[in-house]
C-alpha cells in the first residue's frame, strides 16, 4: 500500500486556511475569556438542597453586600456558581448564611484569588510560554543540525514551526468560542495543556521529517515528493497509534473525569488531533510545495539548459 | 535455565511487589481467612495509604503573603514565621497540615477537613505575641487551681460556666502572670557557643525601654524562674511528646539582677533546641505581618470523594480502553505490552506511595495521560519489528532488531516530553507542578516498562513454535 498524501496538498492546506481564518477571527472577535486564577476574583460553588432559587432571588438576596460584578451560574438541577470580585474571609461566610435563609445550601468549593496572586500567574505564563518556544526552537535546531539536500535545514525549522502555530491557534480559537457562548474560561490547566500540544506538536512533525531525511539517505536523491509519501507511508502506522492511544485515555478523563479535568482533556484532544493532522497533512505536503515552488521560481529566473 | 528466565522472574515478583503494595486489602482479607482458618499468624502487607491532596480529600489551601519591608534577614525571618504559624496550626487538630514558604516571602498553608475556615484563617493571621512570665505566690496559685476546678465543675454539670463568678480567672496560668516584658522590647535572640564548655547558649538583646523593664523584673525574681510564651503557650516542647501543650514548661531560672539588656540562657540544651527557641523568640521580637490570605481554596469533602471517584474511573477506562486497542491491533505482541502496561500501572501507584506523592485531580490526570503514552514506545518497536518481518527476517532476529532501531526515537520522543515536563515545572501553581510531575514520573517508569519489561516477556514466549505464525502475530 502506498498512499500519495501529498497529491491532494491544496484541499489540506484549504482545510487548515479555513480552521486558522476562523480562530484567529474568533479570537480577534470575541477574545479569550480568562479564569480568576489569572484576573482575581472568587468563585463560590454550591448546591441547593431543594430547588434552587431563580438567579435574581439569589442577587436579591445578597444585594446589602454591594456585589456590583457578581455573576450566577446555574449548574445542573440543584447547582449554581457564584462569580464575584474579591471578599474577605467573613463577608464569604455572610453570604453563606444569608444564602441559608433564602433556601437551605451546601458550599461544594471556595477560591479567591487575590489581584497580586493573578498578575504572578500571568507573568509565569508567559516566562512559560516563552521558554517553551526558545527550547523548542533549540529542539528543532538541533535535530536539524546536519544540513541535508535537496532541501536546507532551516525550511525543516520553518514548516515545522508553521505547524506548530497551526496546533496552537486551532484550540485557541476553539476556546475563544467556548467563552463567548459557554462561558468556558482559559484556566491553569487548559494552559498546562496548551503546553503539553506544543511539545507533542513539534515531536510528531520531527519524526516524520527524520525518516524523510533517512529515506534521502538510503534511497538517494530521486524524486522529492515520492520519498516524502513514502516516509509518510511508513510512519503514518505509528502516528495513528501512538495519537489513538492517547485520545482514547484523553476521551476516558473528557467523559468521566469531572468538571476540573474536561477542558483539560478537551484541549489536548484537539491539540494532539491538530497536531497529528498537521504533522501529516500540513508539514510534509509544505516541504514539497516550497520545493517545487523554489524551483519554479529557479526556471523562471534561468533560461533552461539543454 | 538461562539468563532471561532469571530476569523473568525477577520481573514478575516485582509485579507482584508493587500489585501488593499499591491494592493490599485483597492479599490482606485472604491472609484474615487463612489465619481464622488455620490460626496461623501471617502478617499483613506493609500498609501505606496513599497521600491525597486537598482537591480530593476536602479542606482548605491558603496563600499568604508576608511583609517582610521591615526585616534585614528574609530567609530567616521567614523560616521563623512558618514555625510560628505551624505551632498554631497544630493546636486546630487536623491531620497533616501542611506549613510551606513558597518564593520569597509567601506562605501556603494546607488545612485537610478543618470545619471552621474562618476562625482557621482569623488564628494564623494573629500577630505573634511573645512574653516574659514571672512565678505567681503560692497563695494566688491556689486561689486559680481552686478557680479552675469549680469551673471545671459546673462544666461536667452541663451548666454554663460563665455563670461561676470571676470564671476568667480560670483561664489563667496558675503558676506564672504576666510582666510588663514582652516580644517589642526584645531586640533580637542569637545562639552562641561557650568558649570553655562549648555548649550553646541563647544571648538575648533588649532595646533600651526593654533594658529598664528586664532589670526590674530580673531584680524582683533573683533565684526563681522566667517563663517564655510564644501565642500562649511554652516557646518550645519540653516533655518531649512532639507537641507544645499546657503541660510544657520552658522557664530559666534568674541568677542575678541583670542591668544593660543584655542576657544569656544557659543550660543542658542541643544546638537544635537552642535554634528553635532562638528562632521563635526572633519570631516574637520582629513580627512579620501576614494578614488576611491573598488566595484561598476551599473544597468541601462530598466534591473531594466524588473527584475521587470520578477521576479513578476515567483511570480504569481509559487503561481497558488501551488494552483492548493494543490487543485488536498488534495481537500477541499487545497482549505483552498490556501485560507490562498493567505492570506499569502498578510499579507507578507503587510509587506514589513510596514517594510519596500527593495525588490532586491535576496529577491523577498527569498519570492517566501518561498510561496512553506509555505504549508509544512499544507501538515504535513493533511497527519496526512488523518491517522487519517484511523483510523476511524471523521473529527473535526481528525482536532485537525492532528494539534496537526504534531505540532513538524513543529516546527522543522521551527527552522532548521530559523537556515539557521541565518548563511546566517552573510555574509553582500547585496543579501544573502535580501534572508535570506525575507526567514525568509516568515517562521514566514506561521507558522501563515499555523497553525491559516487554523485552523480556517478548524473549521468553517467542519461540520457534511461534515462528510459522509470525505474520499472523504481528
Amino acid at each position: 500500500m502506498n498512499i500519495q498524501f501529498t497529491k491532494y496538498s491544496k484541499i489540506y492546506y484549504i482545510v487548515s486556511a479555513v480552521l486558522i481564518v476562523a480562530s484567529i477571527v474568533s479570537l480577534f472577535a470575541y477574545g479569550l475569556k480568562f479564569g480568576i486564577e489569572f484576573t482575581g476574583g472568587a468563585v463560590i460553588d454550591l448546591t441547593f438542597t431543594n430547588q434552587r432559587p431563580s438567579n435574581d432571588q439569589i442577587k436579591n438576596q445578597l444585594s446589602e453586600f454591594n456585589l456590583s460584578d457578581l455573576t450566577v451560574k446555574p449548574v445542573g438541577n440543584q447547582g449554581a456558581t457564584l462569580q464575584l470580585s474579591g471578599v474577605d474571609e467573613a463577608t464569604h461566610q455572610k453570604i453563606l448564611s444569608k444564602l441559608n435563609e433564602l433556601s437551605p445550601v451546601q458550599e461544594n468549593s471556595f477560591q479567591y484569588i487575590g489581584p497580586s496572586v493573578g498578575q504572578e500567574l500571568r507573568n509565569k505564563t508567559e516566562i512559560a510560554i516563552l521558554l517553551a518556544l526558545v527550547a523548542i526552537t533549540i529542539y528543532i535546531a538541533f535535530a536539524f543540525r546536519k544540513v541535508s539536500r535537496p532541501v536546507s535545514s532551516w525550511k525543516y525549522g520553518i514548516t515545522s514551526l508553521i505547524a506548530l502555530i497551526h496546533d496552537i491557534l486551532i484550540p485557541l480559537g476553539l476556546f475563544s468560542v467556548l467563552g463567548k457562548f459557554y462561558n468556558v474560561e482559559i484556566t491553569i490547566p487548559i494552559i498546562a495543556a496548551l503546553l503539553t500540544v506544543l511539545g507533542f506538536s513539534v515531536h510528531d512533525t520531527i519524526v516524520i521529517f527524520d525518516r524523510i531525511r533517512e529515506n534521502i539517505l538510503r534511497r538517494g536523491m530521486g524524486n522529492f515528493q515520492e520519498t516524502v509519501d513514502w516516509s509518510l507511508n511508513q510512519t503514518i502506522g505509528r502516528s495513528l497509534s501512538t495519537v489513538f492511544s492517547t485520545l482514547i485515555v484523553l476521551f476516558a478523563i473528557f467523559f468521566f473525569g469531572g468538571d476540573t479535568l474536561k477542558y483539560f482533556a478537551l484541549t489536548l484532544i484537539v491539540g494532539i488531533t491538530s497536531g497529528a493532522y498537521s504533522s501529516i497533512f500540513i508539514a510534509s505536503p509544505l516541504l514539497v510545495s516550497w520545493k517545487s515552488y523554489d524551483e519554479k521560481k529557479m526556471q523562471k529566473g534561468q533560461k533552461p539548459k539543454k | 535455565m538461562s539468563q532471561k528466565y532469571y530476569i523473568f522472574i525477577g520481573v514478575l515478583v516485582l509485579a507482584v511487589l508493587s500489585i501488593l503494595f499499591a491494592y493490599p486489602s485483597y492479599y490482606d482479607k485472604g491472609v484474615d481467612y487463612l489465619n481464622q482458618k488455620f490460626s496461623w499468624t501471617l502478617p499483613h502487607f506493609w500498609q501505606k495509604d496513599y497521600t491525597l491532596g486537598l482537591d480530593l480529600q476536602g479542606g482548605v489551601n491558603l496563600v499568604y503573603q508576608a511583609d517582610l519591608s521591615n526585616v534585614q534577614n528574609k530567609a530567616e525571618a521567614m523560616s521563623g514565621l512558618r514555625d510560628v504559624i505551624e505551632r498554631r496550626v497544630n493546636t486546630f487538630g487536623v491531620s497533616e497540615p501542611v506549613v510551606a514558604v513558597q518564593g520569597d516571602n509567601q506562605l501556603v498553608v494546607e488545612l485537610p477537613g478543618v470545619k471552621d475556615v474562618a476562625s482557621a484563617i482569623q488564628m494564623i493571621g494573629e500577630t505573634p505575641y511573645l512574653e516574659f512570665l514571672e512565678e505567681r505566690t503560692q497563695e494566688d496559685s491556689q486561689k486559680i487551681i481552686d478557680k479552675i476546678q469549680e469551673v471545671q465543675k459546673v462544666q461536667d454539670e452541663g451548666k454554663d460556666i460563665t455563670k461561676v463568678d470571676d470564671w476568667l480567672m480560670a483561664l489563667q496560668n496558675p503558676y506564672y502572670k504576666p510582666t510588663e516584658l514582652t516580644g517589642e522590647y526584645l531586640n533580637k535572640a542569637t545562639v552562641v557557643f561557650d568558649q570553655t564548655t562549648y555548649k550553646p547558649e541563647i544571648q538575648l538583646q533588649f532595646n533600651s525601654d526593654g533594658a529598664k523593664i528586664f532589670e526590674e523584673v530580673t531584680g524582683r525574681n533573683v533565684g526563681k524562674t522566667i517563663a517564655i510564651f510564644l501565642d500562649s503557650y511554652s516557646i518550645i516542647d519540653t516533655n518531649g511528646d512532639d507537641k507544645i501543650d499546657v503541660s510544657d514548661l520552658y522557664a530559666p531560672r534568674v541568677d542575678a539582677k541583670i542591668t544593660g539588656g543584655k542576657a544569656v540562657i544557659t543550660g543542658n540544651m542541643s544546638t537544635q533546641t537552642a535554634n528553635d527557641i532562638a528562632r521563635r523568640l526572633n519570631s516574637g521580637a520582629l513580627p512579620v505581618k501576614i494578614g488576611s490570605p491573598i488566595s484561598q481554596e476551599t473544597v468541601g469533602p462530598t466534591l473531594g470523594t466524588v473527584s475521587l471517584q470520578k477521576s479513578l474511573w476515567a483511570g480504569i477506562y481509559g487503561l481497558l480502553g488501551v488494552i483492548i486497542f493494543m490487543v485488536l491491533f498488534y495481537r500477541l505482541p499487545g497482549l505483552l505490552a498490556s501485560v507490562a502496561l498493567i505492570i506499569y500501572v502498578a510499579i507507578n501507584l507503587a510509587l506514589f506511595k513510596l514517594i510519596p506523592v500527593t495525588l490532586t485531580m491535576s496529577s491523577i490526570g498527569g498519570f492517566i495521560l501518561s498510561i496512553g503514552m506509555a505504549v508509544d514506545a512499544n507501538i515504535l518497536i513493533f511497527a519496526r519489528m512488523k518491517e522487519e518481518i517484511k523483510q523476511g527476517h524471523g521473529l527473535a532476529a526481528a525482536t532485537d532488531e525492532g528494539f534496537k532501531r526504534a531505540w532513538p526515537s524513543i529516546r527522543d520522543s522521551n527527552l522532548n516530553s521530559l523537556i515539557v515536563c521541565a518548563i511546566l515545572f517552573i510555574f509553582s501553581t500547585s496543579f501544573i507542578k502535580g501534572f508535570a510531575f506525575t507526567l514525568a514520573l509516568g515517562i521514566l517508569v514506561s521507558m522501563f516498562s515499555a523497553i525491559f519489561i516487554t523485552r523480556i516477556f517478548l524473549m521468553v514466549f517467542v519461540g520457534p513454535k511461534l515462528e510459522k505464525f509470525k505474520n499472523w502475530l504481528l
